[in-house]
């Protein structure tokens, strides 16, 4: 078998234990396994990244203002972002390998169920504009919801849609420039019940709390969100 | 702008064509392009015609928000652009590209040894008959990139179009200044990742293998640089790619110092035309690797105890000459470079390239490396060492590559090269022979 990012072999020895019991290598080799670096246990209580304090000076900011403060009850997620991870994103997202996928499903399981086991939400996936579709040929943000709903059946609504004229990359912008932007989402489809958004990257929050927005003033109870990496 | 320079002979994806979608459907109108499918299906088994990837593993499936299904996409092609089962590539169909003509393309003002003028002469033949392949075995360190002038000097006057495919981007990036200078009236192109020179245009064009991606039919002179090296030799894709980018009717050329077990065969078998170089440029032998034996090697190094054959030899020899060192793995690379109190490189090593350059300019007396140092570096006065020679990446080329690095200079045509190992392996006593077979050669001419 060869490691799904590096192609590199995985190198399995061949004794009595591992021909009995096959080692689940998780589609990647141990270097690049070693690579991946989950979020430890003290987090930012709201945004859910590595934190000492209970509410970083990001989150701080979004309560402040009179806009967001009450949209997004806590973001969580699994990896940081590290190099590494930039170029496996930039392969999976951008080049557009969406085998990539497989890499992340057993710790997106462990995190789920550890998070949302005892909640009924509805899964909504950050959409992306039909251009970007069209040249990506899948949203990733929805791919991460389906594996979340394979696990907990859940279900998908996709609620959202996505403004053309107003949104371009976020990725190429600074933190000032997201935050100045317009609100790219529209209502599809509005929803009483608690919600779960669904996005592969939290980097400022500017775009899943433009979605929260949307979704908060249609009617929705409670607004959880889930990221990849944050 | 001229359709057929920006299109013929290329194979491309319909995000890579540079013109606007009505020019497009314009020239599909008038048939001067056509359509291809992407990825093809043969007995349950996929096939990538854009990369020749046939591969089942790298086949994946993903649900295509274009065409609503859920189809396979090539894995192989991520880096160079994703092929999708539901997209087609284009190729050019309409009239073929022709050059300035020129009387006398050639700028080169320097003159050819023996053995080269005669392997010049032998190419330009080859192409004359359009032989479809032609091999050039010469040794490490004999001038290959002259030998070429002639012969596309004569395929420009011909007006022909000429690829160089070669594995590195570094070599690329080499020769594309050198070719410049010697072809100065010539629309030349170099292709690596991120290359400014990329004109799509070039009668000439200098590529890395990964790169002929993007052509179908272009060439009617290719040549091909270190056939025998890692990528060209590990990914079977590669020769895939060198093939489709020549013409139907087109001249191969392939250069090589350490041809792989099959081309050998074919050698002796004589199916494959061969002009042998055996002598460097500055006329004496390669030098012959030494086998030393050491009980428990691999213990010993695992354990960080020197091997006495490497103790030996480091007491021995007279200290004029710096010291390489092979090994096999990065693991061993660490305590090796411990051991002998040594700097250390390997291919993810960030300070690379200075370390290199520090060797070079000999403010390092010891260099220990991995096989990245194998092949197209020049250390002017060098005893090499192989650790763990037995290993299984030191296949014969890469020994033959190894021996090669000593002994490069006319100043010091000799060096000492020492394989320590725990047991002959063939790989070892074929490099041994091969260099052999070669000094013999060159001591017959």
């Amino acid at each position: 078998m060869n490691c799904l990012y590096c192609q590199e072999v995985i190198d399995q020895p061949v004794t009595w234990s591992t021909l009995l019991h096959p080692v689940h290598t998780n589609h990647l080799c141990q270097g690049c396994r070693s690579e991946l670096q989950k979020i430890a246990d003290e987090i930012c209580n709201k945004c859910g990244r590595s934190s000492n304090e209970s509410l970083c000076p990001d989150c701080q900011q979004w309560l402040n203002s009179n806009d967001y403060q009450s949209v997004l009850i806590y973001n969580r997620s699994i990896y940081q972002y590290t190099s590494f991870m930039q170029e496996v994103v930039s392969q999976w997202k951008y080049r557009g390998d969406y085998h990539l996928i497989s890499i992340f499903e057993k710790d997106i399981f462990e995190k789920i169920s550890e998070l949302y086991q005892s909640k009924s939400l509805t899964i909504v996936p950050i959409p992306l504009t039909r251009e970007r579709l069209y040249e990506r040929a899948f949203n990733l943000s929805l791919a991460i919801a389906e594996i979340i709903a394979m696990k907990t059946k859940m279900p998908i609504v996709q609620a959202l849609e996505r403004n053309s004229e107003l949104s371009e990359k976020q990725s190429k912008k600074s933190r000032k420039e997201r935050m100045a932007t317009k609100n790219p989402f529209r209502l599809t489809k509005s929803l009483q019940t608690d919600i779960l958004l669904v996005d592969d990257i939290y980097t400022t929050g500017m775009t899943i709390h433009h979605a929260a927005k949307v979704l908060k003033g249609a009617g929705s109870a409670n607004i959880y969100s889930f990221t990849l990496i944050r | 702008m001229n359709f057929t320079d920006v299109l013929a002979g290329k194979l491309l994806l319909p995000q890579e064509i540079p013109l606007s979608i009505p020019t497009i459907a314009y020239l599909q109108r008038t048939n001067q392009i056509s359509q291809l499918p992407s990825i093809k299906q043969k007995y349950n088994r996929y096939q990538c015609l854009r990369c020749g990837n046939s591969k089942q593993s790298l086949f994946a499936n993903l649900p295509c928000a274009r065409c609503h299904n859920r189809h396979v996409y090539c894995r192989h092609c991520i880096a160079t652009g994703r092929v999708l089962a539901c997209e087609n590539l284009t190729i050019w169909a309409g009239d073929p590209p022709t050059w300035p003509k020129q009387i006398k393309p050639c700028n080169w003002k320097g003159t050819l040894t023996k053995h080269q003028r005669q392997a010049a002469e032998t190419l330009k033949n080859a192409l004359e008959s359009r032989q479809p392949e032609q091999l050039v075995w010469a040794v490490c360190g004999s001038g290959k990139t002259e030998m070429l002038f002639p012969v596309i000097e004569a395929a420009i006057k011909d007006n022909l179009r000429i690829g160089i495919a070669t594995p590195r981007a570094d070599v690329v990036r080499e020769l594309f200044p050198r070719m410049h200078q010697a072809f100065p009236q010539t629309a030349i192109e170099a292709l690596y990742a991120d290359s400014p020179d990329r004109t799509g245009t070039g009668q000439l064009v200098i590529s890395t293998t990964h790169q002929l991606i993007r052509y179908q039919e272009a060439f009617d002179l290719m040549i091909i640089d270190e056939i025998d090296a890692f990528p060209f030799h590990h990914d079977s894709t590669l020769p895939f790619l060198a093939n489709r980018a020549c013409k139907k009717v087109a001249s191969k050329i392939y250069l090589t110092a350490t041809p792989r077990p099959s081309q050998q065969k074919q050698i002796t078998k004589k199916k494959l035309p061969t002009i042998f170089i055996p002598v460097r440029y500055h006329g004496h032998p390669l030098p012959i690797p030494q086998p030393q034996i050491e009980w428990n090697l691999k213990k010993k190094l695992e354990r960080g105890n020197t091997p006495n054959a490497l103790q030996q030899f480091m007491d021995n020899r007279p200290n004029i000459r710096q010291l390489l060192i092979f090994v096999p793995s990065i693991a061993i690379l660490d305590k090796a470079s411990t051991l002998l109190n040594a700097v250390s490189v390997h291919a993810g090593d960030p300070d690379r390239k200075e370390k290199v350059l520090d060797f070079r300019q000999k403010k390092l007396d010891i260099l220990v490396t991995t096989t990245i140092l194998e092949r197209g570096v020049t250390f002017p006065s060098v005893d090499v060492v192989v650790l763990d020679a037995g290993h299984g990446v030191f296949d014969e080329a890469a020994l033959v590559q190894i021996a090669g690095r000593a002994g490069r200079s006319p100043e010091d045509p000799t060096g000492e090269v020492v394989l320590i190992h725990q047991g002959k392996t063939n790989a070892i006593e074929q490099a041994i022979a091969q260099i052999k077979m070669m000094n013999r050669k060159g001591a017959n001419l």
